[in-house]
């Protein structure tokens, strides 16, 4: 055992006295893990952020209200679409992963192929995700400074139907309960909000109030940088793909390591995915 | 590289069954536990919580040691790619609580904000006109 130690011991000192590369890793590699942990900062920066807010907050909406429609027409689905992109995001970082290894196996057309596969997923993704924001944007109007979503803190009765017009006598009147997300619609003709009238429990009659202001500012800075991320990630991706094609990576004989490197930047968009997708959608 | 061709593919393909099943997981726990399965069966918070903290956990884990191969890397890499991300626990646990007793301040607070609040409102109707109501309110809570 000692003799092990004492031979562990030498290797480490001979790595840092100088003459090879102490990491045993390129300089381009290095500094690739240093920009993504400080990336892994700011994110976390964000995220941390969205999360003393949100505690904050006892009408923070419901993420299964707000995230609950899908494109063809689907509705009340919650997290379908975006389980759906998240599966988008780890099969091309699947796909990346097999890019990498064809790199180091020095087989170009399979490097070119997975690259591809790879910005094809990316593509699915930015796509899904525009899609969204059309969704929240056009048809809910949320805005960095307006959320019409907020949950209810005790249940009642709405006095009003949707267009804000008092329900005729006799009809049945939508009731909630606590904890219910509600969105306020924006009237097409008029374009007033209609803040419907409702009864609580404990008897007060009041209107719909917008939820907290920040949901959409955090909502659309985080994804935004997330999708900002996904979208450099692409550019980079071909730009590496076209000179992959043109055999400049070939050439260098070092086992394809730029494709190693975006390979670690694209993985750690689909990391910061994960957790972008445990607290705003899951949580 | 620490390991061959055929096991590199390996690790690529149970990443893709792993990441993809923790998270089909995790969906259906958000959707049972908050009953949209089962209607009227729900699962408390602080069930749920944990496991879909834990589980993508896991994943982050996966993702940085195997797709990106830092297990694979001399542990002083390892360790000054990983040691200084610890410094996250303590934002979170300062950021959360801080967050927690703005909440219970707004409580305190929201009666009397309320009142100011719709006094100013009345007159306004729509949401962005709100903002320029920000002011006022806050120095007559001052």
């Amino acid at each position: 055992m000692a003799e092990v130690a004492l031979e562990k011991d030498i290797q480490t000192q001979d790595r840092w006295s100088g003459g090879q590369p102490p990491m045993k890793a390129s300089y381009g590699k290095l500094m690739m893990w240093y920009f993504l942990l400080s990336d892994a900062f700011t994110f976390a920066g964000f995220l941390i952020s969205y999360g003393a807010l949100r505690f904050s907050s006892p009408t923070w909406p419901d993420p299964d209200f707000v995230f609950s429609s899908a494109p063809f027409g689907i509705h009340h689905a919650p997290l379908i679409f975006v389980t759906f992109m998240t599966f988008v995001l780890i099969a091309s970082s699947v796909t990346m992963v097999r890019a990498v290894l064809e790199g180091h196996q020095e087989n170009k057309s399979g490097v070119v192929k997975y690259l591809l596969m790879t910005i094809v997923g990316g593509l699915i993704f930015l796509g899904s995700q525009a899609w969204e924001w059309t969704t929240l944007i056009a048809k809910e109007h949320v805005t960095i400074h307006t959320n019409p979503f907020g949950r209810h803190t005790e249940a009642g009765v709405y006095l009003e139907d949707e267009h804000g017009r008092p329900y005729p006598a006799g009809a049945e009147r939508e009731t909630f309960e606590a904890g219910d997300g509600y969105l306020i619609h924006k009237d097409h003709e008029t374009g007033k909000w209609i803040k419907r009238l409702y009864r609580t429990e404990s008897g007060e009659e009041k209107r719909l109030e917008f939820g907290p202001r920040a949901f959409g500012a955090l909502f659309f800075f985080i994804t935004g940088f997330h999708g900002f991320h996904v979208f450099t990630g692409v550019v980079i991706l071909l730009i590496v793909l076209i000179n992959s094609i043109n055999g400049v990576y070939g050439a260098r004989k070092n086992g394809y390591e730029m494709v190693e490197k975006v390979g670690l930047y694209w993985h750690f968009v689909d990391l910061v995915w994960v957790f972008v997708f445990l607290v705003f959608y899951l949580l | 590289m620490a390991h061959s061709y055929e096991e590199g593919k390996a690790v690529a393909m149970r990443g893709l069954y792993l990441l993809g099943v923790i998270t089909i997981v995790e969906v259906l726990i958000a959707l049972f536990g908050n009953g949209h399965l089962i209607e009227g069966v729900e699962l408390p918070k602080y069930i749920m919580y944990p496991i879909m903290i834990g589980l993508s956990l896991y994943k982050a884990y996966f993702i940085v040691y195997f797709f990106m191969h830092l297990a694979y890397e001399v542990s002083d890499l390892r360790l000054s790619v990983l040691l200084p991300t610890m410094l996250l626990i303590w934002a979170l646990i300062a950021f959360l609580m801080e967050g927690h007793y703005w909440g219970e301040r707004r409580a305190e607070v929201n009666p009397e904000y309320r009142e100011v609040f719709e006094k100013k409102t009345n007159s306004a109707e729509d949401g962005e006109s709100m903002i320029q109501l920000d002011d006022a309110i806050w120095q007559e809570l001052i």
